[in-house]
């Protein structure tokens, strides 16, 4: 979106090669993340000779990052509306054992359990809402206090039990299994292939009509030789993960789960008046209010949904170990926030993108993967993962400097 | 007689854009009191600050002798160093903190590195009786009044061995036995030998209290009356204050009818609980279709609190009386619910509560009516653009596109998109704060003649204004406001500068 509408200005500057450098420096955060991502990629794959960018590689990678990407997501509204919510990690422990517990105590079946668990998790983050905008306490101290009550409510429930190890074959799927393969066409998952190549028609149609649509307002539009470039290239991308993923068992619920979370929060946060709102009150609260935007419920929206998305990275991390233990969702919410934070959000409020909190989790997975398979030490793990996490705000910091 | 303690030459300083202080230049005699006065925005605040040292020297020109030496102030601790010691208007006092600890906050009296508390409460006590205050030095700032909570700042400026004491409209925010104290009270440090610059609009205290009168215009001295030689009268101060020449930048509207009342307040009375006084008092007013109204007044008059009351109270004031949009009482509740009924409100300061500045113009263009390009709740972007297109081209901000990020444009173009904001949400009233606050003249006529076009389409504007050229030039009716009130109404005809200055000054 705001990839044509930038470059809406370039056209007139003529030069293909100028137009695509001006669309490189005016979205330089934006592509300086993806750049990172590929050239992270791209140094543990040769370091690797390859197994980096293994099937099975990147299959693991990609579910591993689950739990944490959803998590993100939320955490990305949470800050753009100037917030923070640290009770997410242990009320994704929490809420995984609930789940397992309705499953394995009260003997309910899947259907039931998921809807309830998110309900609840619904509930937990509206009174994070509570707390924060009509109390009026700092978020951070709200879900502070949250994350020790869910700390100690996940111990509670475990406490007889220890870990509950869960049989339901349906519910552990859901991090575990893939989507059923019909076939496998020379090696590769027949039904993976068949969503790849929807989702690229998909896409393709949709540029292409939103493009029409603005010629049809009279709007200027990148230029056909950038379009079509662009349209390949996103294409080739679609087509290579596809290509990886379907070489090894195909997507996996987990992954299809993460993409349709992603692909809704894109379309909320980007085309509906709620998005709007939403970033409204990120970028000035006082200005939204004297707007007439109710800032009271988007903080509730928010923070609510924030519990929605706990709920679900809940179920995704304890489906994935098939049990629930004392100690799931530690430190979940700070990968959160630093997914967010190199995915490029501001703590200033008003900034940030779902997809960038996405691009930003998966960086930070691959690092994990990526020092795992050169067997470094978990040590200097941290400290590696640390150092990315400040070069990437560094980076922000000096971009957005730059521009003003 | 040439026992100066304060002489400023020359001193000029210029903001981007604008020159805020043409080589003024300011005298103040040792032991006396100094008033200093002008219209809003006539340069007093900004000299106040030269003087001080929240401009540093080199960021402005001509030289300041302070006690017969040139001074050149990088910080304020500098001028306090010096002796020199200013009170804002917004007390700068940590209310959670003991009165004393306020007092010698910057200041501690220490011993090795320790500070010696019980000595401070001793010191603290002394400065209290210089200051006539009669209070436990314990007792936290927030749990006094405004009043004595002045005079403690006076007793901390009183501890570092003041020689020029600088307060910058004191008694605005106090009542009137408040006012006299503190008026009672200069005259006594006057006594004891400190030199006082007072800056007020209330004309009858200065003529109450005042050795001289320095009075600045448009960022030049304009003269400075001596009351030893009986110089000083209100007329005469008044006068000066508003003597500028009337230009013709405001452009007049052939066609003038009036219709019905399209809003009216009777006896609106808010009060602040976070203030912990009345805002707005027994106010009565109403604005009519197609016709603009000024409300003219000085600095903390009262007048963005009743628009804010106004427009659906977003600082949650206690509200009473009664509101009328055409002919109906209605109760707003919030923001959205004044939109509604018709009525936009264009903030004073578009910074910080007018424009998302990081976004860009389109999504500010129609924040306030984003049902109008939407469906369903999604928005349809291309209907959004042309929108937003047609508002650029109709008020001619001046911009690439309409993806442009509104903290890059000029204070007048953003004021544009400002006000495009509030026409997309096709109200029927528009209450403007400060329209042309900090944009240029030529920005001016632009937003005056959209004004004009906007009532020729039926529209009504209530202006708050406190450009005293403005008000007379735009508005049909006008009110003038002081503390709160509305001190006086005057149909055009018969509104001057005087007359409103008197008003204003009540």
């Amino acid at each position: 979106m705001n990839l044509e509408a930038n470059s809406a200005q370039v056209v007139a500057r003529g030069g293909f090669f100028r137009e695509v450098r001006s669309l490189v420096r005016e979205n330089v955060r934006e592509y300086g993340m993806y750049i990172a991502l590929f050239v992270i990629m791209l140094i543990f794959t040769i370091l690797t000779d390859g197994l980096f960018m293994s099937s099975r590689n990147i299959s693991n990678l990609l579910d591993a990052t689950g739990y944490i990407a959803v998590l993100a997501v939320g955490m990305t509204l949470v800050i753009v509306i100037r917030h923070i919510d640290l009770s997410v990690g242990f009320a994704a422990g929490f809420m995984g054992a609930v789940a397992a517990i309705l499953l394995t105590q009260f003997g309910l079946p899947v259907y039931a359990t998921i809807p309830i668990v998110l309900v609840l998790g619904t509930l937990a983050g509206l009174v994070n809402g509570f707390l924060v905008a009509s109390v009026g306490i700092p978020a951070f101290v709200a879900t502070l206090a949250g994350m020790l009550i869910f700390r100690g409510a996940l111990l509670r429930v475990t406490e007889k039990t220890g870990t509950i190890n869960i049989k339901d074959e349906a519910f552990n799927a859901i991090g575990n299994g893939y989507i059923p393969e019909i076939a496998r066409v020379g090696g590769l998952c027949l039904s993976s292939l068949l969503i790849g190549a929807a989702a690229i028609l998909l896409y393709v149609f949709s540029q292409i009509r939103s493009r029409r649509n603005k010629l049809k307002y009279n709007f200027e539009v990148v230029s056909t030789g950038i379009f079509v470039l662009k349209l390949v290239f996103v294409s080739a991308i679609i087509a290579y993960i596809t290509y990886i993923l379907a070489g090894y068992n195909g997507f996996s619920w987990t992954v299809v789960t993460m993409l349709l979370v992603v692909l809704i929060y894109h379309f909320l946060t980007t085309k509906t008046v709620l998005g709007r709102h939403i970033y409204a009150v990120g970028s000035n609260p006082e200005a939204a209010h004297l707007s007439g935007i109710n800032v009271k419920k988007i903080t509730y929206v928010v923070f609510g949904s924030m519990g929605l998305l706990s709920a679900l990275s809940g179920i995704l991390f304890t489906s994935r170990l098939q049990s629930a233990t004392t100690t799931a969702g530690t430190l979940f919410e700070l990968d959160a926030i630093a997914a967010a934070y190199v995915g490029g959000v501001s703590a200033a409020g008003g900034v940030g993108k779902v997809t960038g909190s996405i691009i930003g989790a998966i960086v930070m997975a691959s690092l994990s993967s990526g020092m795992n398979l050169l067997g470094v030490g978990i040590s200097y793990q941290y400290m590696i993962r640390g150092a990315v996490l400040a070069l990437a705000v560094i980076f922000d910091v000096m971009t957005r400097k730059k521009r003003s | 007689m040439s026992d100066y303690i304060l002489e400023m030459r020359n001193i000029s300083k210029s903001f981007p854009g604008v020159k805020a202080l043409t080589d003024v230049s300011f005298k103040v005699r040792r032991g006396e009191i100094h008033c200093l006065v002008g219209e809003n925005g006539a340069g007093k605040s900004t000299l106040m600050k030269v003087l001080s040292g929240v401009y540093p020297y080199g960021t402005y020109t001509g030289e300041i002798v302070f006690e017969g030496r040139q001074q050149r102030f990088q910080s304020i601790s500098d001028s306090v160093k010096a002796g020199i010691a200013i009170i804002h208007q917004e007390l700068a006092l940590f209310p959670d903190l003991s009165v004393y600890e306020n007092i010698f906050a910057g200041n501690e009296v220490q011993r090795h590195g320790l500070v010696q508390w019980n000595e401070t409460i001793v010191r603290a006590r002394e400065m209290l009786r210089k200051v006539k205050l009669d209070i436990n030095p314990s007792t936290l700032v927030k749990d006094l009044g405004v009043g004595k909570q002045q005079l403690v700042e006076i007793a901390k400026a009183l501890s570092k061995n003041v020689k020029l004491l600088i307060l910058d409209e004191p008694t605005a925010a106090l009542n009137e036995t408040e006012s006299e104290n503190l008026l009672k009270l200069l005259r006594e440090l006057k006594q004891q030998g400190i030199t006082c610059i007072l800056i007020s609009h209330k004309l009858k205290e200065i003529i109450a209290i005042a050795d001289q009168v320095t009075v600045l215009r448009d960022g030049k001295t304009i003269c400075t009356l001596d009351a030893a030689k009986d110089e000083i009268s209100e007329n005469v101060i008044i006068r000066h204050m508003v003597g500028r020449e009337l230009e013709d930048i405001y452009p007049k509207r052939t066609v003038k009818s009036f219709g019905d009342r399209v809003l009216e307040i009777r006896n609106w009375t808010a009060y602040d609980p976070q203030l912990g006084r009345y805002v707005v008092k027994e106010t009565n007013l109403y604005v009519r279709k197609g016709e603009i109204v000024g409300i003219a007044g000085l600095m903390g008059s009262g007048r963005t609190e009743l628009a804010l009351s106004i427009f659906g109270n977003p600082k949650g004031y206690k509200l009473q009386g009664e509101l009328l949009v055409d002919g109906v009482p209605k109760t707003f509740r919030h923001p959205d619910d004044a939109i509604r009924a018709g009525i936009a409100y264009v903030s004073e300061d578009r910074k910080r509560n007018g424009l998302f500045l990081i976004q860009d113009i389109r999504r500010n263009i129609t924040a306030a009516n984003l049902k109008a390009v939407s469906g369903g709740g999604w928005i349809n972007e291309n209907e959004e653009i042309r929108v937003s297109n047609f508002y650029k081209d109709a008020l001619n901000i001046k911009t690439p596109s309409v993806e442009q990020i509104v903290g890059n444009l000029s204070g007048g173009n953003q004021q544009k998109v400002s006000l495009a904001k509030w026409l997309f949400a096709q109200p029927k009233l528009l209450i403007l704060d400060e329209p042309t606050r900090g944009i240029d003249v030529g920005a001016k006529y632009e937003i005056y003649t959209i004004m004009n076009d906007l009532i020729s389409r039926g529209m009504s504007i209530l202006m708050i204004s406190s450009e005293l050229g403005e008000v007379l030039g735009m508005s049909d009716r006008v009110y003038v406001m002081a503390e709160g009130r509305i001190t006086g109404e005057l149909p055009i005809e018969e509104a001057d500068q005087e007359k409103i200055m008197q008003y204003a000054t009540l």
